[in-house]
């Protein structure tokens, strides 16, 4: 039996991401249909009590490769401990979420395997007995599909927040097979890590995000938006005008050259909707405009829009919608 | 301190993208950039330069009109520029990292720099698989680069904040937007980049043969989204508005 389709469970301070589980919802549907074994690949330092989730949620093994040297990521650390494994393996399949990590994980990993690599996948379906992985580009303005015919395992990282999540079946439990890794020798030395400290969603994995633009005015009157993402439990965004104007930091872009994200909701306030940002936020589910230009671009992909000056509507929102959460 | 900088020309931010007859992505009459993760990092590259003697060269994959992105970079600057033509053979990011991986071989570097992805198919692969084949530690996503004697400290982006990497040299870092604010080239620049050195190149010349690149990954079909259904303008005052907007959020979405 081949190794395996197997996925990255990426986790962070002990915590399995979101698309570790999107991941494995849509590699179990892959694994059933090539009835090949679900495995998934868990790198840390005191990370073994999440082997009982990734069981939960679809794996049939969880490779388990635990040690001081990865408990913070270092792009050689990580790449030669899971390259050994994959070498030992061999699996098929190898999906990784298109995070900071993932992408620079898969890069590396891909090319030491010398196989391919879809980067930003939004599907991966079986057809004719060989996978085709579907990733936006020209962020989002066109879609490509392609397969690679020949080498393995064929790797790919997805976008978070797009694939869905089956519910987890308590009980299932994963074969947990304990590994010691071979990290090798490190040539990234972390000197410091600053964690801005926000109980805000991550931007790429957020429901819902609040999202400021030109219309914004000047960097104090973000205050606004973040009152607006707090009651709704949002993430705040930001246009590139913003962001070039120096009212939000690039952290926050939203577009081409920013982050591109696929929220169920999205608030684009005093954002004129210049195509590069469209690209970036065009695949959300649902986008509200609020802009006083009637004749604003944004108007054209919002499903709801109001015509009228945003620092009027935001805060009667945000009334609003804290009287909807006071009914429950 | 020798630099080389990785390049790439892509259709400006503001292209919009149609496909031509054969299914693919039409170029036709598109106005072309540097890539602008890529600017970032010849800009970096020659802030180091203008530290420290040496000299900055720039390489890029492509066909003749890349010629025009590497000119921009040589009137930004830089001193030398290297075009491999790839003679219309379908490339994928591990075809493209070998070629370059193959010329900057052939060089005397210090330090590589990239944008962390291209803007047009935002793989972000081919800086880390160059890395990988030159065998060389990499740093992704930089925001502030100091070098130091023999070693980078970089600060770079992740989830929920920075860290600060120290790496050896020679090394790859990749550029994130907040690096920099990339110069205009000047008028004399732009005289002086006529006069700089730009070198042709087939994968001949590089002693790769056909064997050697063979994309691993191939496409199947490009194709466009479809539109967005129109919405529709919530009227009235804004108070009336917003309550509506509500409403609508919860009775017709029901996502709130």
């Amino acid at each position: 039996m081949p190794g395996g389709i197997w996925v990255y469970a990426e986790q962070k301070d002990g915590k399995l991401k979101k698309v570790t589980l999107e991941l494995l919802s849509a590699a179990r549907k892959i694994a059933d249909e090539q009835k090949e074994e679900l495995c998934a690949v868990l790198a840390g330092r005191d990370v073994a009590g999440l082997a009982g989730t990734l069981g939960e949620y679809g794996a049939d093994k969880v490779y388990l490769l635990q040690s001081d040297a990865l408990e913070n990521y270092t792009t050689d650390g990580y790449t030669s401990a899971v390259t050994a494994l994959v070498r030992e393996h061999q699996p098929s399949v190898f999906l990784l979420g298109y995070t900071v990590l993932g992408r620079d994980l898969a890069a590396h990993v891909a090319q030491r395997l010398d196989t391919g690599l879809f980067t930003d996948c939004v599907d991966v379906r079986l057809e004719d007995g060989q996978l085709v992985f579907k990733r936006p580009i020209y962020a989002g303005k066109a879609f490509f599909e392609g397969v690679c015919p020949e080498a393995r395992p064929v790797m790919a990282t997805v976008r978070p927040n797009v694939l869905p999540v089956n519910p987890p079946q308590a009980g299932r439990t994963a074969q947990v097979i304990e590994v010691s890794p071979q990290p090798g020798s490190i040539r990234q030395i972390i000197r410091d890590v600053v964690r801005q400290v926000s109980t805000r969603p991550e931007l790429t994995e957020a429901d819902i995000i609040v999202s400021g633009g030109r219309g914004m005015k000047g960097p104090e009157n973000f205050r606004l938006l973040e009152e607006l993402a707090d009651v709704l439990g949002a993430a705040v965004g930001a246009s590139r005008a913003a962001v070039d104007a120096g009212w939000a930091p690039h952290s926050m872009q939203v577009g081409q050259t920013g982050k591109t994200v696929s929220p169920t909701l999205y608030i684009a306030c005093g954002i004129s909707g210049a195509i590069q940002h469209l690209a970036g936020m065009g695949s959300s589910k649902y986008i509200v405009a609020i802009n006083k230009d009637p004749e604003a671009n944004i108007f054209k992909v919002a499903d709801y829009g109001i015509v009228g000056d945003l620092f009027e509507v935001v805060p009667l929102l945000i009334q609003e919608f804290k009287k909807l959460k006071e009914q429950g | 301190m020798n630099i080389v900088v990785m390049l790439k020309q892509t259709f400006d931010t503001e292209a919009r993208i149609t496909l031509d007859e054969k299914g693919k992505i039409n170029r036709e009459g598109v106005s072309l950039i540097i890539n602008p993760y890529d600017e970032f990092a010849v800009e970096e590259g020659l802030r180091v330069k203008e530290k420290s003697k040496g000299e900055v060269t720039v390489v890029s994959v492509g066909e003749a009109q890349v010629q025009e992105a590497l000119r921009q970079a040589l009137a930004m600057g830089a001193d030398k520029a290297i075009l491999v033509s790839p003679g219309g053979m379908e490339v994928d990011e591990y075809v493209t990292a070998t070629i370059l991986a193959r010329v900057i071989g052939s060089l005397q570097y210090d330090l590589i720099l990239a944008g962390w992805r291209a803007i047009d198919d935002g793989s972000a692969q081919v800086a880390a698989r160059v890395a990988e084949i030159l065998g060389l530690p990499m740093v992704n996503m930089v925001t502030r680069l100091e070098v130091g004697e023999g070693s980078v400290l970089a600060t770079r982006e992740i989830e929920g904040g920075n860290e600060v990497v120290e790496v050896p040299l020679p090394a790859v870092v990749t550029a994130q937007k907040g690096l920099n604010e990339p110069r205009y080239p000047t008028m004399r620049g732009i005289m002086q980049a006529k006069k700089k050195p730009m070198q042709k190149m087939t994968l001949q010349d590089l002693g790769l043969d056909a064997g050697q690149v063979v994309p691993k990954v191939r496409a199947v079909k490009y194709y466009l989204p479809p539109p967005r259904k129109p919405g529709r303008i919530i009227p009235g005052e804004a108070a009336e508005a917003a309550s509506a907007l509500v409403r609508a959020l919860r009775e017709e979405a029901k996502i709130i």
